[in-house]
């Protein structure tokens, strides 16, 4: 099983750095994630993955994408509430980059 | 953006020079051995694989002629060979689904037949080894059970059957595919294939009947778990989830809704997927598949409709009846099931509901026929159907249609390159350079009629084709559902006369 080591912690991960467990997930694991992405967390960054972490606790499963860029369009406007915004702050697709950063596992399907 | 070479597009599919191994390097995620158990499936490889091997083997041999008479028939006259969109993206001559299918011919050759069993090498047999394990591993999940290669087959071999046998019997060594047993897993326990709960689900709904009054301001619902309504629809979960999936979800509501029919979403079946036949299981399969019959038994309706999702629907269209048939507690003047595009075509057709075409103005389109609705179902009753219906359809919604070339449509159509169990991210390399036939023929009609819509019916093609397009320099958006297109053009509201 693949690991990763933050602040002398040991965190299994999958073949693709998801966390094995999400309720182990610490802020700055989303951190040290981003680094190794060379990825910089601005606020915008936080709130989806608050958003993430908070929607998951509720419902076990990350929100559809929709859900996520209508949060966003209510706090930084409408020109900031689109999928285009969410592929900006998470290059590599806003529901597998950035769950990965809230710890949460990846979806699953045809998705 | 990747670490491969992304095919250049010309607008031509040319036949590449063979590179042996070019994609040998790229496997599927192994299933833990958790995951192995919870679908049933021994948790490892064992010292004594090759007993079980051989003894799953023989088995499908006897259960399923089929396969039997394909790896016997074949004479390797090589129509196939190009025919493959993995082959003449890769080169790799592992993905000619000849070849493809000898990993499974010359263990056949060597322990079944009597020349193999005598001749070994001469006769092409191969005995099992951790190199041939490693090759089924490979190429069985560099098919995406798309039945392309079939179409031109003189002797009509079924490359998927091969492709499902292999999977299934390694499944039965405790090999199997972490994307495709989590999918399973989730879909038997929790309902779907995303794991998504009936709260979750509820919430999601009430999200998109938000998003419609927001844009309409017409009150459409989104029911669930509504016993006694007249039409159970059965859809992809990706519709509750990812975009463009969602518009279609839209349009199919705003269907119903103007139609003035009661129908009901389930949160015991509320997926259509059946992955269970992308890895060849019989009882997976028959489980996922028993799911929407019970909620429809529970729910009490009369009639059973299919959202977007092509082998969902090849699955229902095709296998429903032996599976869990007959259907007689449901209404027998409607087709069991019936196909989203049909249903509304149908109200279309009678004037029950108008679409206003200049509402989709602003797209040229042109229709993807997906695999599993094209080659191996139909829809509607007459013969072609499949082909027809959604064209029809599409053609009532919008004013610019047209199609890509002739020898990638309709049962010659090309696979979206993530079909059957390969939509996972570490094939991506496969599954951007697999899309690449029909990725020539889109650049063609893109160049002469300026098409930025590409209408599809399947909800796989649709999460393949958003992820690919940009490796191809084209924007994620122009990807959407028929029904998206049904949802823009719809007009809500009072009926004329009524």
């Amino acid at each position: 099983m693949p690991t990763m080591e933050f602040e002398g912690k040991t965190y299994e991960v999958d073949e693709e750095g998801y966390l094995m467990d999400w309720s182990l997930w610490a802020e700055g694991i989303a951190g040290e994630m981003a680094k190794q992405d060379s990825l910089e967390l601005t606020d915008a960054h936080w709130d989806v993955i608050r958003f993430l972490r908070e929607y998951f606790e509720k419902y076990q499963i990350a929100p559809m994408i929709k859900i996520l860029t209508k949060e966003l369009a209510k706090k930084y406007g409408k020109e900031k509430g689109n999928t285009k915004y969410l592929y900006e702050l998470y290059p590599a697709g806003p529901a597998k980059q950035a769950c990965r950063y809230a710890g949460l596992p990846k979806p699953t399907g045809c998705v | 953006m990747a670490d491969f070479k992304v095919p250049e597009l010309t607008g031509e599919i040319i036949t590449p020079k063979v590179t042996l191994g070019a994609t040998s390097g790229i496997k599927p995620f192994p299933a833990n051995e958790e995951l192995m158990g919870k679908v049933g499936f021994p948790a490892k490889k064992s010292a004594d694989w090759k007993v079980k091997f051989l003894a799953k083997m023989g088995e499908i041999l006897k259960k399923y002629k089929s396969v039997r008479v394909f790896l016997d028939i074949c004479v390797r006259c090589g129509a196939c060979t190009d025919k493959c969109h993995y082959y003449l993206s890769t080169g790799d001559p592992r993905n000619m689904p000849v070849y493809r299918q000898e990993l499974m011919r010359s263990v056949y050759r060597k322990y079944f037949t009597t020349s193999g069993k005598l001749f070994g090498n001469l006769a092409a047999a191969r005995e099992l080894s951790d190199e041939l394990l490693e090759e089924w591993i490979t190429y069985f999940y560099q098919c995406s059970e798309c039945r392309r290669c079939s179409v031109f087959c003189p002797y009509g071999i079924d490359t998927a059957e091969i492709t499902m046998a292999a999977r299934e019997i390694l499944d039965s060594i405790g090999i199997g595919s972490k994307y495709n047993l989590a999918i399973i897993n989730k879909a038997e326990t929790i309902g779907n294939n995303l794991g998504m709960g009936g709260p979750a689900l509820r919430n999601t709904l009430d999200f998109v009947e938000e998003e419609i009054q927001e844009k309409t301001g017409v009150d459409v619902k989104l029911p669930l778990d509504v016993e006694g309504a007249d039409i159970l629809l059965v859809t992809p979960s990706a519709d509750f989830f990812a975009e463009p999936h969602i518009f279609s979800l839209e349009g199919y509501a705003k269907v119903f809704h103007q139609a003035g029919v009661s129908w009901t979403l389930s949160s015991h079946a509320s997926e259509g997927g059946n992955f269970g036949m992308f890895i060849g299981n019989y009882d997976h399969m028959k489980t996922i598949n028993g799911r929407i019959w019970k909620a429809a038994r529970d729910l009490k309706v009369k009639r059973v409709i299919a959202g977007e999702c092509g082998h969902a629907w090849r699955v229902l269209y095709s296998f429903s009846n032996t599976l869990h048939g007959p259907f007689d507690f449901l209404d027998p003047n409607y087709r069991v099931p019936q196909h989203i595009c049909d249903y509304t075509l149908d109200l279309v057709k009678k004037g029950a509901i108008k679409l206003d075409k200049a509402a989709n103005d602003d797209f040229s389109v042109t229709f993807h026929d997906s695999c599993n609705v094209a080659r191996a179902s139909r829809i509607g009753n007459e013969p072609g159907g499949q082909f027809t219906i959604p064209r029809e359809l599409i053609n009532a919604a919008c004013n610019k249609f047209v199609d890509m070339a002739e020898e990638t449509i309709g049962e010659r159509t090309f696979c979206c390159g993530g079909g059957g169990g390969v939509l996972t991210d570490e094939l991506i390399e496969v599954r951007v350079k697999g899309a690449m036939p029909r990725m020539q023929a889109l650049k063609r009609v893109k160049d002469s009629n300026g098409v930025n819509f590409f209408a599809l019916i399947c909800a796989i093609c649709k999460a393949q084709f958003t992820k690919i397009f940009p490796y191809y320099g084209i924007e994620m958006e122009e990807v959407g559902g028929i029904h998206q297109l049904v949802g823009n053009a719809i007009v809500l509201g009072a009926k004329e006369g009524v």
